[in-house]
């Protein structure tokens, strides 16, 4: 997924970086169904799909043009020394979490002991999201709509007034 | 700890995109690799080894012990969710921004401004 990254951000052509985004996204997906999240790669999965499609139906076309970008050596160079010392820096972090898979769970033990009991769901994923923590999924759904909004407001053709164009 | 410190470096790749590129589409790829990574984290933060996945079975009775932990997995399929609304959003505002400048190129853009 590392390399997959890598290579979307340098290849040349906009299209081909769209199609490899979608290689590291399905490749995610794949994580999670090996991390014990089956919901999690079907939703990746879908999610994968549709940001392909809208990043290609909106960028495929206007592509064309020629890219002679020229790239700043200095500036990069810089990026690269900053984010190698974040790196190296956070590796101290990462030694204070609990090591791979031994997770803390404390609120979650008593959801996996109850939820079947008060929820009546089997997927306790689902008991989490509809029942124990309903108002994120309500916010989620909120914020879902104001971003599909913005978009169709963004991409009207007509604008209503002037002040409002931009 | 080794998985840990390869999702961060995936992490650091989507920032240094989304500060080194000049091109408006890569940058929102950057910022949705940026996404993937802190996905990829919490759930490998929920991961128990040998766990089983948290959906209950009627006659078969799974000690709490023995699965994944659920909250992430919920808290990461709202924010998946919402990446796609932001990645759409994004789109959006970047159509327009070349419908008015004719180029996807930051640096011009900031150039034709006004």
């Amino acid at each position: 997924m590392i390399i997959g990254s890598i290579a979307c951000l340098e290849i040349k052509n906009i299209l081909s970086s769209i199609i490899t985004i979608g290689v590291v996204g399905l490749g995610l997906s794949l994580a999670f169904l090996f991390l014990g999240a089956p919901d999690l790669a079907l939703v990746q999965f879908v999610f994968e799909i549709l940001c392909v499609i809208i990043l290609i139906r909106a960028f495929a076309k206007r592509s064309i043009e020629v890219r002679a970008l020229r790239r700043d050596v200095p500036e990069t160079i810089i990026a690269i020394v900053i984010l190698a010392s974040i790196f190296v820096l956070s590796i101290f972090a990462f030694k204070d979490l609990p090591s791979f898979g031994k997770p803390i769970v404390r609120v979650a033990e008593r959801y996996l002991a109850q939820a079947g009991v008060e929820t009546g769901s089997q997927n306790i994923v689902t008991a989490v999201i509809l029942n124990y923590r309903v108002y994120d999924t309500l916010g989620e759904v909120t914020v879902l709509f104001t971003a599909i909004l913005g978009a169709v407001t963004i991409l009207r053709k007509t604008g209503r007034k002037k002040r409002h164009a931009e | 700890m080794i998985l840990y410190i390869m999702c961060f470096f995936l992490f650091l790749v989507g920032v240094y995109g989304a500060i080194t590129k000049r091109d408006l589409i890569k940058i929102i790829l950057a910022i949705g690799i940026m996404g993937y990574s802190v996905n990829l984290f919490l759930v490998l933060l929920a991961y128990r080894t040998g766990a089983l996945v948290p959906i209950l079975k009627k006659g078969l009775n799974i000690p709490a012990s023995m699965m994944v932990d659920p909250i992430p997995q919920a808290l990461v399929l709202t924010s998946i969710v919402i990446e796609l609304g932001i990645t759409a959003l994004m789109a959006a505002l970047a159509i327009r921004i070349y419908q008015k400048y004719g180029t996807f190129d930051i640096t011009k853009i900031r150039r034709l401004q006004g």
